[in-house]
């Protein structure tokens, strides 16, 4: 059975990687998951500097999901080659460097001193930031900024670069069009949902930020819809990510147009839940007599047109 | 706030038992022996109440005593996660996390430990208590509830009472309790051992810096992952080094010096 894939020339041993901020630098759960089975690692989003992140409350549990304002908190990039990076490049699997700033001059910064260091297999963009110099705007929001981030990065790197698209916006497709056009690899579909809880008694939001990002299984649906809608418009690899449990869950990625998937929340859980969905992946493609697990990207049987739907909405 | 990295272990384990030890408190034993050797008193666990999406996350649990290869859990019901486990009967199984955190700081050449618990927060102090006792540590236990019938005292010893109604013990909270003690005591001889709700722990913190007392707290927080890689778990930092500490990870104990209760 085939499980490996690749973008732009680097290969992943299976389909199936951790997402950025839910499995730390991939050091802090080593005892628990042999992390050698994933796919590839995406790291904590890293910045210039460290940053804080906001102040607690940060999680708050919602039916079937969960929202978090954990702000970045992230030891800053420097830490991070010195601290983490020893020991993930010791791994025998590909080590996605997720980077977010508040400044595309930052976003540069980044990734150009990581491209120094050897050991990263590509890097991830989390757009999903806000953009200090434009009042707080996120970036991932507007088209224009998300295709001009990406075209700056483009001429500093040839190793894979993903961008990572917000689903906070009308239409994810253009924008996934716009990091196409701009010279991305790959798009990574989807950050979290802007969400919030109330703490009735309080009379206060739970979040000390207010609104927090929703994950975990209640955006599975919305997450699979948003694959299929940039699958009907991008050529490049789609990353599906957004509420994965199960092969079963990761299936249904493939099926609609993810190229591999991650899975984030569900590492909290359980932090095997990645190895788990590979091995899962592998014994469903087996079942289905296929010979490559990437026979079943894209491979929805469906007669309806995407123009179709795309008018019902 | 030291940041030791004892292995965590994800293992299923039977229940032995459940009981309703008082009024809405429950005592849930589980056969958890590889946990059970390698945990001390202060340390936690998370567990799965459930298999489906509700609830989702895990729920941390203090260890509240060790016996041989099993551990104790005490809990109240609150929602979700702990009306499931409440309802968990012989020979049914969990799956847990841990041993997590760091465990409480018992050095010290203090003689009288002084054990601080508000509702649940006595959770840790029959395993505390063991620990103590076999360091040869005089023990007074000061215990805060609503009322009188949620007061347990299982496995902990020397215990002084305070309720919110007066029906047992002081009327008022555990730190107006422990304050009485303490006044026209020498403060060296103590060391404070305090669990419980933020705001009591906060009161707490503010006496013991104020009678020079050692203080040593356990915090209770929202907890996504409980290992270190969600973020999700900060207190404030006293040290200005970095602006937060993980609960999880770095606590759930400190040094009520090192951390900034709001
Ligand atoms: C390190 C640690 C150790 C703990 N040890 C114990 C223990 O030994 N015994 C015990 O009974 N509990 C303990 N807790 C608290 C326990 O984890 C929660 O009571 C549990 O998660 C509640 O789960 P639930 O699904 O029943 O309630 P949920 O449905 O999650 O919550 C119900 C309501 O209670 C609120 N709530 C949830 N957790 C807390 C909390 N920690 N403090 C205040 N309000 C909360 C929620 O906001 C919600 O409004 C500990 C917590 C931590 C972080
Ligand atoms: C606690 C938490 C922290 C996250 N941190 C980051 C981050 O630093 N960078 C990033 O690009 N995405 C971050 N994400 C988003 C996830 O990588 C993922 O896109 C999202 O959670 C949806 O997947 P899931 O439903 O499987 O969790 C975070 C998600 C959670 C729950
Ligand atoms: S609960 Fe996830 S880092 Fe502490």
């Amino acid at each position: 059975m085939i499980e490996s894939f690749s973008i732009r020339g680097v290969e992943f041993r299976n389909r199936v990687l951790v997402a950025s901020g839910t499995f730390g630098y991939g050091d802090e759960v080593k005892d628990l998951v042999d992390v050698n089975e994933l796919g590839g690692i995406c790291t904590k989003s890293l910045s210039w500097k460290p940053r804080d992140g906001n102040p607690p409350r940060r999680i708050v549990e919602t039916p079937s999901g969960m929202l978090n304002s954990i702000g970045l908190a992230n030891i800053g990039v420097h830490a991070f080659i010195e601290e983490k990076l020893p020991y993930l490049r010791t791994l025998n699997t590909a080590i996605i460097a997720n980077i977010a700033a508040s400044s595309i001059q930052e976003y540069c910064d980044v990734l150009n001193l990581l491209e120094q260091q050897e050991g990263i297999a590509g890097y991830e963009i989390n757009i999903s930031c806000p953009n200090v110099k434009e009042g707080g705007l996120n970036f991932g929001t507007n088209c224009d900024m998300t295709r001009q981030i990406t075209a700056r990065l483009r001429p500093l790197t040839q190793k894979p670069l993903i961008m990572k698209l917000t689903p906070n916006v009308t239409h994810i497709s253009e924008f996934a069009r716009a990091v196409e056009e701009a010279g991305a690899d790959a798009v990574s579909v989807i950050n979290t949902l802007i969400g919030m809880a109330v703490d009735i008694r309080a009379r206060k939001p739970k979040l000390s930020t207010v609104t927090g990002g929703l994950s975990g299984p209640a955006i599975k649906p919305i997450a699979l819809a948003k694959v299929y809608e940039v699958a009907q418009v991008v050529k490049i690899p789609i990353i599906g990510i957004g509420g994965i449990m199960t092969a079963e869950d990761a299936v249904e990625f493939l099926l609609v147009g993810a190229s591999a998937v991650q899975i984030g929340t569900a590492n909290f859980i359980d932090p095997a839940t990645g190895v788990k969905v590979a091995d899962g992946l592998r014994a469903f493609a087996e079942t289905q007599g296929l010979s490559d697990v990437g026979q079943l990207v894209r491979a929805m049987e469906s007669n309806i047109q995407f123009s179709v739907i795309q008018s019902w909405l | 706030m030291s940041n030791q990295h004892a292995p965590i272990i994800q293992t299923i384990v039977k229940v032995v038992d459940r009981r309703e030890i008082v009024d809405g408190i429950f005592n849930l034993i589980l056969q958890a022996p590889e946990i059970a050797y390698r945990s001390a008193p202060g340390q936690f666990i998370n567990i799965r109440c459930g298999e489906g999406c509700v609830p989702l996350l895990r729920r941390p649990f203090s260890i509240s005593r060790v016996d041989g290869e099993l551990i104790e859990l005490m809990f109240n019901v609150i929602g979700h996660g702990t009306r499931m486990l409440s309802s968990k009967r012989t020979e049914d199984t969990l799956d847990v996390l841990g041993p997590l955190g760091v465990p409480f700081g018992i050095a010290g050449d203090y003689e009288t430990a002084l054990l601080v618990g508000g509702g649940l927060g006595i959770a840790p102090f029959p395993f505390l208590t063991d620990f103590l006792l076999k360091q040869k540590k005089e023990i007074v236990t000061f215990v805060g509830a609503r009322t009188g019938r949620q007061i347990s005292e299982r496995h902990m010893t020397n215990v002084h009472v305070a309720t919110d109604d007066g029906t047992r013990g002081l009327r008022g909270t555990v730190v107006d309790l422990l304050k009485k003690y303490l006044s026209g005591k020498p403060s060296k001889r103590h060391k404070i051992f305090g669990c419980g709700p933020t705001q009591m722990l906060k009161a707490l913190s503010e006496l013991a810096s104020a009678s020079s007392v050692d203080c040593e707290l356990s915090l209770e927080g929202d907890m996504a992952c409980g290992m270190g890689i969600c973020q999700g778990c900060p207190v404030e930092r006293a040290d200005g080094k970095k602006k937060y500490a993980l609960v999880c990870t770095e606590g759930p104990t400190f040094n009520s010096n090192d951390i900034i209760l709001r």
